[in-house]
């Protein structure tokens, strides 16, 4: 091959810039490709969780195993699930009494006894998973997101800890986390959920109150459980599409 | 040739600052924009994955049954046979990959028989509740009955 020092000297140059490029251009193909987890397809799956108020017994273990679980901090105030226990007066059901001591966590003194001038019930909250939701819509830089099966996540790299999504949230299902001063809501315990196992809440409630769902999945029971019940969501006029399904729950509920 | 604009000089400086700015945004975007963002929806799908990272604390109920078959087979026939091992006995997703290593303690009956079973309002009246010291008058709810199993003999 005869080449003389111009060519030779230019096919360099070329070279030279072009071979980091590749690089550049491998390294961002490669980065790109390791979001799926080994046997776990997200397209397969559209999470919901199906609550039944009738089943609740105010134990507060759901509430002691989701903070066990992804290390929420201990003190009130921060939760990613709670309970709230109702007294709704019969000939006033729009001013309920709601109380929630530590979200629950310890349970729940007696402080009332059934006198029939009021129905008092548990009602376990978390993040409603919402399919349009107002948390996601205002963040400024993408940090919270709908994962494509169904999950409202929080890039907690990205977060700037601003609290537009906190006062988004119609429900009151996010927290900034003290000390990493970014927000922390519910992950419906993605990393159980991917792999094969059911949330902390669902695997530690003694009476089968709150299910995890697979909407995607016709075989989950969750589909005759929607049939079968009378279902609601919370506050259904904020349009936010809510994926977590309350059975028996009572209008006095916000 | 006729000249349309008079003065196009400040114009022309003004699109070259626009250029100058727009080429300086495409570098830093480059840069600070992280990789993948946007291929699932305004997000970084690398986000996916660090949620998923964590490892559960809480095992698998199946991997309880593995060696601890005694239990399982005291608590058939019991109302306590749909509370999974774990609501009582805690997280133990530790103790269930290296049994020796964590040996969990054991769960005080006094409250945590309590937590469900303590007479509430709230609680469903079907489901079984009692004021402790009407019930029992301050004697442990083990000297009666096996959480496994809790129902009384005979019953």
């Amino acid at each position: 091959m005869d080449i003389d020092r111009r060519q030779f000297i230019l096919l360099a140059g070329k070279a030279l810039v072009l071979t980091p490029a590749a690089a550049v251009v491998l390294a961002r193909l490669a980065a790109g490709q390791a979001a799926e987890a080994p046997g776990y397809e997200m397209a397969r799956h559209w999470w919901a969780m199906a609550i039944d108020i009738e089943k609740c017994i105010g134990c507060g273990n759901c509430v002691r195993a989701c903070k066990a679980e992804n290390d929420v901090p201990r003190e009130p105030a921060y939760f990613r699930t709670w309970v709230e226990r109702y007294h709704v007066p019969v000939d006033d059901p729009e001013h309920p009494l709601v109380d929630s001591p530590d979200g629950g966590f310890d349970g729940f003194p007696a402080r009332r006894t059934a006198d029939g001038q009021a129905k008092d019930f548990f009602v376990p909250k978390l993040c409603n998973h919402c399919a349009q939701s107002p948390c996601v819509q205002v963040c400024p830089v993408g940090a919270t997101f709908d994962s494509p099966d169904g999950v409202v996540l929080v890039d907690k790299t990205r977060c700037l800890g601003c609290r537009y999504c906190v006062q988004a949230c119609p429900y009151g299902c996010r927290f900034i986390d003290p000390r990493t001063r970014v927000v922390d809501k519910c992950t419906l315990c993605y990393h159980r959920i991917t792999r094969g196992e059911t949330t902390a809440c669902c695997e530690t409630c003694p009476t089968g109150a709150r299910r995890l769902g697979d909407l995607k999945d016709p075989r989950d029971p969750i589909h005759d459980w929607l049939r079968t019940n009378m279902v609601q969501v919370l506050k259904p006029q904020m349009a936010t599409h809510a994926k977590v399904y309350y059975a028996n729950l009572d209008g006095a509920v916000r | 040739m006729v000249r349309r604009f008079r003065d196009t000089g400040h114009l022309l400086r003004l699109a070259g600052l626009f250029a100058l700015g727009g080429g300086l945004f495409a570098i830093a975007s480059l840069f600070m924009v992280p990789d993948g963002f946007g291929r699932y929806g305004h997000y970084r799908p690398g986000a996916l994955a660090d949620n998923r990272a964590p490892a559960p604390r809480y095992a698998d109920t199946a991997s309880c049954a593995g060696c601890h078959d005694d239990i399982v087979a005291a608590r058939q026939g019991s109302r306590h046979v749909q509370v999974r091992c774990q609501a009582c006995h805690g997280p133990l997703a530790a103790h269930a990959a290296d049994p020796a290593a964590d040996t969990p303690a054991r769960p005080d009956a006094a409250t945590l028989c309590l937590n469900c079973h303590r007479q509430l309002a709230a609680r469903p009246a079907a489901f079984p509740q009692i004021e402790p010291v009407d019930h029992a008058g301050g004697e442990s709810c083990l000297s009666c009955h096996n959480p496994h199993h809790p129902e009384p003999e005979g019953s």
